[in-house]
């Protein structure tokens, strides 16, 4: 986020360095049930983001303080593989996957029916295999996905993507080099039906009218991402149908 | 910031307090507790501060030592935030390593300095890829009565806008004051039923449903964000807060000087 670089980001036609235009995301595949012993799955790769989330639950709540006896827990487990990054990451968790971990378990909780499972834990672990800047955004798009996979009763799904600021520009979905070399960040996660956010975060610099189109901009491609999810388990089920027919016949 | 059991009594009190508009401790929807700042109160440290906000008492102290820069940034200055929870704060907060919540408080104040470049990492260079200035700045809650992050924000700013470099501890030229270029003032709202309200105290916390914390520059410019709880906040309710966090901002940084 320093901002200072002679690289130029943004070309006088207003395309990015990978052929983009500023309200473009870079190309989103989902694909839902990708693991057998995860109760749900999915994986995500948004631009060069390879992403894979899985979920195991409800199931009892480990720690057993945790618990909580009017509802179920989110666990979210977020993790950066050691070869993700370009230079190799330390495994194990540090203060970045501690905080994003915890964000995410708070915008999943608010889809997800805890109130029927008490006292139960849905752990979500989300493992970043190939990181390109968004990679919460990813994550949580990736978590949604394997939650309504495993089967959990949700009021919707949620969808993320980022918004920022490079050379100037406000940009919708931030590649590494202009969230290296860009002004600011802003990931943002919501629940479709409603447009409420679950997710927000920013840093960087900008100023109130620069926000605002930030968000509107990243508000309106979390609805093509919910797009992509939705697709994603019909696909999945539509399969699975096919399949249960065959056996059938 | 934990999970304390509180009565239905007090918790329906409450939100039938903010139906007429009202805070349980009078105040209104926009309206932050009294704030004190006590500054360079620790000898021992580089730079230091007490924070009071209402009854929320945090304290933030900054070391300076030399150190070796990273290799992509060879002639930038280091600065890391820390922040813990100590048992004494809170009959919630236990001892031992920071948790997700010290972390994420730490690094919510953490991006509000780092986002708009209060301090001058440049002019933390001693020798280019040799050896910078590394400033560490800690927090520790001393007192929780809710709105941990805007005393850990206050307190912190105060401490680095009071900072001397120790040059002459290290043998390094002269002590000089820490290059501060800007005010990061953060201000976090607590959604409490349908109600946005700023700096929640501790039982408004408790009942809240997200939070959102927003830290702008001297110019009312926007350098960090961070929603959190397990709620929503909708678009408006954003405008809202966007709108209190440049007005409380200024208020602030008048109180502070």
């Amino acid at each position: 986020m320093s901002g200072h670089t002679d690289m130029v980001l943004v070309d006088e036609n207003g395309m990015r360095i990978d052929g983009r235009t500023a309200e473009e995301h870079r190309n989103i595949k989902i694909e839902a049930g990708v693991l057998s012993n995860a109760d749900g799955s999915a994986y995500v790769e948004i631009g060069k983001n390879k992403v894979l989330a899985a979920v195991y639950g409800p199931r009892e709540c480990h720690p057993r303080h945790l618990q909580n006896p009017s509802k179920a827990i989110i666990q979210c487990k977020y993790n950066m593989q050691a070869f993700s990054v370009s230079d190799r990451k330390r495994p194990g968790p540090d203060r970045r996957s501690v905080e994003i971990s915890k964000i995410i378990s708070e915008a999943l909780e608010k889809v997800v029916l805890t109130e029927l499972y008490p006292r139960a834990s849905i752990d979500v672990y989300i493992e970043i295999l190939q990181a390109n800047a968004g990679t919460r955004c990813a994550g949580l798009t990736a978590a949604s996905v394997a939650l309504a996979d495993a089967g959990i009763p949700m009021r919707d799904i949620v969808p993320a993507i980022a918004a920022g600021k490079a050379d100037g520009h406000v940009l919708l979905d931030l590649n590494k080099e202009e969230d290296n070399y860009g002004q600011a960040d802003v990931p943002v996660a919501i629940v479709p039906s409603t447009d409420e956010i679950v997710l927000l975060q920013m840093d960087g610099n900008m100023t109130r009218e620069e926000f605002d189109r930030a968000v509107k901009m990243a508000v309106g491609a979390c609805h093509e991402v919910y797009e992509l999810q939705k697709d994603a388990l019909k696909r999945r089920y539509s399969a699975n149908a096919k399949e249960a027919d065959g056996d059938e016949q | 910031m934990s999970n304390e059991i509180m009565s239905d009594i007090r918790r329906d009190h409450i939100l039938n307090l903010l139906k007429d508009g009202k805070r349980i401790d009078g105040r209104g929807s926009g309206e932050f507790r009294k704030i004190e700042v006590v500054t360079n109160c620790i000898e021992s440290a580089d730079g230091s501060a007490r924070v009071k906000i209402g009854k929320t008492e945090v304290i933030a102290g900054v070391k300076i030592i030399p150190g070796t820069p990273f290799p992509d940034t060879p002639n930038l200055g280091v600065l890391t935030t820390g922040a813990e929870l100590i048992p004494m704060a809170h009959p919630s907060f236990e001892s031992g390593p920071p948790g997700e919540d010290a972390i994420e408080l730490a690094r919510v104040v953490d991006r509000g300095i780092r986002e708009s470049g209060m301090v001058d990492a440049e002019a933390l260079c001693i020798t280019p890829g040799e050896e910078v200035w590394m400033c560490f700045v800690d927090i520790y809650a001393l007192d929780h009565d809710g709105n941990l992050f805007d005393a850990s924000n206050l307190a912190a700013v105060c401490a680095l806008r009071t900072a001397v470099i120790p040059g002459e501890q290290y043998g390094k030229g002269e002590n000089r004051p820490l290059p501060i270029t800007c005010t990061p003032v953060s201000v976090t709202e607590a959604k409490v039923g349908n109600t946005l309200i700023v700096d929640p105290n501790f039982d408004e916390e408790q009942i809240s449903t997200a939070r959102l914390t927003v830290t702008t520059d001297d110019n009312g410019n926007f350098r960090a964000m961070q929603k959190g709880g397990m709620g929503s906040i909708t678009l408006d309710e954003l405008s809202l807060c966007l709108d209190r966090a440049v007005e409380k901002g200024a208020e602030i940084r008048k109180i502070i000087g």
